[in-house]
Formats: C-alpha cells, sequence, structure tokens
C-alpha cells in the first residue's frame, strides 16, 4: 500500500487520481500506523510551509524514521520544500531538515507565482526519471530550494534562474512540479516511482 | 519568454453548465464532466468552473461537481463562485479543486484574503475581481460585487494590488462592461489590472474572436486567457486559439 500523509487541506486526491491512472490505488491517511506500514509514503504539499510544518508536527519523527527504512518517499511541490531545512516564507520555522539547504522565494522580475508548464533539464541520474528528458511538466510555486549539496539537484528548470525542479537521494524523490498535472510525462514518472517499491 | 495558457470556464448553475449574457438569459448547456473532458482534450491548459448562481443551499452541490470533474481532467482546476468562507475554500479543494476564486466575500472580509493564503498557500488563491469603468475611482475603475450587480465604492486596480500584497496567487479582472457580449476583452481594464500586479493575470469576459486573444495578451498584458462562450459554443477549439497565438508569435503550449 501506497500512502499519502494527509496534514490538512490541498488538492490530495489529485495525485492519488495520478497513481490510480498507472494502475495503482494510494490511501489518504493520518494514521501513523498504516503510514509507518506502508510500502511506498508520499509527502504532499499543503498550504504555507510555517502553517504544513505546525501541522506535521506530530509526523516529524514518524517522516524520518520512515526515510530511514530506505522504504521509497515521494515529496511534492511544498513536500519537496517541506525537506529542507527552512524557508524564506515563514522565517524562524524550521523545516524536517532531511536535507541542509534553504528554501527560497523566487526572484523579482518575473510573475509570481511560477504557473505553468515549463522543461525540464535533467543533470544527474535518477531512476525515477528514467524515460524522461527535455520533457514540460507543470509547476505552480512562489519558492524553490537550494540544497547545500548540489549533487542532490535531479533536474532544473529556467525561470530567470536555474530553479530546482526535483531532487533525488537514494530512496527520497521530491519534485517542485506536480507530476499527477503533468500529463504523460507526469504518469510515466509515477510509474517509475511505483517500480522502486 | 512568458507562456500563454489557454482557460476555458464552464459557468455552472445548480450543477450544470449554463453560459449567460450579461449574466442573465440562461441557456442550459450540458453535462460538467463532459465538458471538462473535452476541454481537457482538446489541449486547455487550465479549466475555470464558476458557480454563477451560487447558494447556501447549493453549496453541497458545487461539491458534487468538483468531485465528479476533478477526477477526469489532469490540468488544474480552479473553482468559484460562492465562496466566502475558510470552510468553502478548504471543502472545495478536498473535493478535487487546485485553486479557489473568491470575488465578493473577499471585498466584505479583506482578511479572508490574508488568512486563506497563509493557510492554503498563494498558489490556491485567485481573487476574482469584477469591475466597471467609473470615472470618479482613481484608475477609472470601480469594483462591483454579487455577480456584477452592485458597486462596492472601491478602486478595482488599488483592490487587485492590496490583495496581491495581502497573498493571493492570481487576478481575475472582469469588466462587467464586456463580459458576455463577445466583442473582446476589455484591454484597458486588464492592461490596468496587469501592470499593477506582478502575480499572474487572467484575462476574461468578452472574448469573441481570434484577434481577442492575441490582444488580451499583447496589449492587455494577460499571462492566462479565460474564454466561455466561444469555447462552449463551438466557435474556436481551444487548439485553434493556440495555432492561431503560435503564428502571431505568441508562446503557447502544445501537450504531447
Amino acid at each position: 500500500m501506497i500512502a499519502i500523509i494527509d496534514y490538512g487541506t490541498g488538492n490530495l486526491k489529485s495525485i492519488r487520481n495520478g497513481f490510480l491512472k498507472v494502475g495503482v490505488d494510494v490511501e489518504i491517511t493520518k494514521d501513523p500506523y498504516k503510514i509507518e506500514k506502508a510500502d511506498a509514503l508520499i509527502l504532499p504539499g499543503v498550504g504555507a510551509f510555517g502553517r504544513a510544518m505546525k501541522h506535521l508536527e506530530d509526523y516529524k519523527v514518524l517522516i524520518h524514521d520512515y526515510i530511514n527504512t530506505g522504504k521509497p518517499f515521494l515529496g511534492v511541490c511544498l513536500g519537496l520544500q517541506l525537506l529542507f531545512t527552512k524557508s524564506q516564507e515563514d522565517e524562524g520555522i524550521r523545516g524536517l531538515d532531511v536535507f541542509r539547504g534553504e528554501v527560497l522565494r523566487l526572484p523579482e522580475g518575473l510573475k509570481i507565482p511560477h504557473m505553468g508548464w515549463n522543461d525540464l533539464k535533467i543533470v544527474n541520474e535518477c531512476p525515477v526519471l528514467n524515460g524522461i528528458g527535455n520533457d514540460y511538466v507543470y509547476f505552480v510555486h512562489s519558492y524553490y530550494v537550494k540544497p547545500e549539496d548540489e549533487s542532490i539537484i535531479a533536474a532544473t528548470t529556467n525561470y530567470g534562474i536555474d530553479v530546482t525542479a526535483a531532487v533525488c537521494k537514494d530512496n527520497i524523490f521530491a519534485t517542485q512540479f506536480h507530476p499527477e498535472k503533468s500529463g504523460e510525462v507526469g504518469l510515466k514518472m509515477l510509474k517509475n516511482f511505483v517500480k522502486e517499491i | 519568454m512568458k507562456k500563454v495558457k489557454i482557460m476555458p470556464c464552464l459557468d455552472m448553475k445548480e450543477g450544470r453548465v449554463v453560459k449567460g449574457v450579461h449574466f442573465v438569459d440562461l441557456k442550459d448547456a450540458g453535462d460538467p464532466i463532459e465538458n471538462a473532458a473535452l476541454y481537457q482534450k482538446e489541449g486547455a491548459d487550465e479549466l475555470a468552473m464558476l458557480d454563477i448562481a451560487a447558494t447556501l443551499e447549493n453549496r453541497k452541490t458545487r461539491l458534487e461537481w468538483v468531485k465528479g470533474v476533478s477526477p477526469v481532467i489532469d490540468i488544474p482546476l480552479t473553482v468559484g463562485g460562492g465562496i466566502s468562507t475558510l470552510k468553502d475554500i478548504e471543502l472545495t479543494l478536498d473535493a478535487g479543486a487546485d485553486n479557489v476564486s473568491i470575488n465578493s466575500a473577499a471585498v466584505k472580509n479583506p482578511e479572508i484574503v490574508k488568512s486563506a493564503s497563509k493557510e492554503f498557500g498563494s498558489q490556491f488563491l485567485t481573487i476574482a475581481v469584477d469591475g466597471r469603468r467609473n470615472n470618479d475611482m482613481p484608475s477609472g475603475f470601480e469594483v462591483v460585487v454579487s455577480g456584477g450587480t452592485r458597486p462596492a465604492g472601491i478602486d478595482a486596480v488599488q483592490w487587485a494590488a492590496q490583495c496581491e500584497e495581502m497573498g493571493a496567487g492570481v487576478i481575475l479582472p472582469t469588466s462587467m462592461d464586456g463580459d458576455g457580449t463577445q466583442a473582446g476583452y476589455d484591454l484597458e481594464y486588464t492592461k490596468a489590472i496587469s501592470d499593477a500586479v506582478n502575480i499572474p493575470v487572467i484575462a476574461s469576459g468578452g472574448a469573441g474572436k481570434l484577434s481577442d486573444f492575441y490582444n488580451a495578451v499583447e496589449k492587455g498584458g494577460a499571462d492566462i486567457l479565460l474564454a466561455a462562450s466561444v469555447f462552449h459554443y463551438r466557435t474556436f477549439s481551444v487548439k485553434q486559439v493556440k495555432e492561431y497565438l503560435q503564428d502571431k508569435g505568441v508562446d503557447v503550449f502544445f501537450r504531447a
């Protein structure tokens, strides 16, 4: 069973629908026991950084423990950002700190939030990105992650500057874009992710 | 260069798609799920569904059609009309919307813009700014509420900028002088708003010809082009609009 952590309001159903399209059901759950037992875990993006961390308070240890088991973990949008140390969106609030690094606001000049299709540049090998090249995926975000260890960056996109589009390290895969809103390309990633189980 | 997005809009009433002219004389227009799937197939980048006769009673109906439509599409879905509380926003997002559009409720209670963007994130929040010409306003445009029936006494362009400051993610300006007439987007109004904010702007109301779409980008500064009638009556397909824009040198995206 794949679990999506249900920690507040957001369109969790669209991620589930994405997985259903590749033939896999996903359970949206708050239940720590189900999360712990899941074969793969998804951290969706819900709300703003500070508020999300507040809602995730009870799940912090659980998420760290889960990641340490080596089972596949997927973060989407804010679910990517939360894996980092801190964010300019809500200064003073500590993220999950799975990866060292900061979440920064997109630079002024282009419209924020960045909404829409943008093309990927694959910069490091990652199993979930197998078969993906210079493809277009769907972004909706105002902030982006800047990892201290740049080798975890699997793909970037250009929005005025080079922006981290996906990170990939061991069992963790996380995207700034929405694979579930990215047509066939996104579904291919979800399929690849399922293969990691 | 920015990629311009096409956003067909389904005007909803009591769970059915309708299309109105000047917000009256509604004609029945069919099933929301079929319409949504068709627009996605044609290449729509986003989809809007606006409940034009939203009342307390049909709040439940709204959640039902959102739940029906969201599984059949994988493009972002913006839902608006009658959304007035944080609870409404929560239920609508939970039902499967990717974005909610708030209009009158934000004018009545600007705090909701702040609290909703904090709670749910700016990217989920569109503020619809219905406006009409009024030379007594600094920008020449006044906000109107309640489906365009009541002037709010505030400047529409200033209001849009204030909403951006409070955390809105997208502004959807609709000119009540032009909506539903197919006489073209209100370029002056769209331009005034897009000049005043740095967040994406959805041109809305009045698209009738292919050149209207081009003008909304070139002269109106819009990022997203919303239209209902021309798509609903099959005057053009989404694909035709995109091909036209591309020929004119506008960057659009064709999904594989």
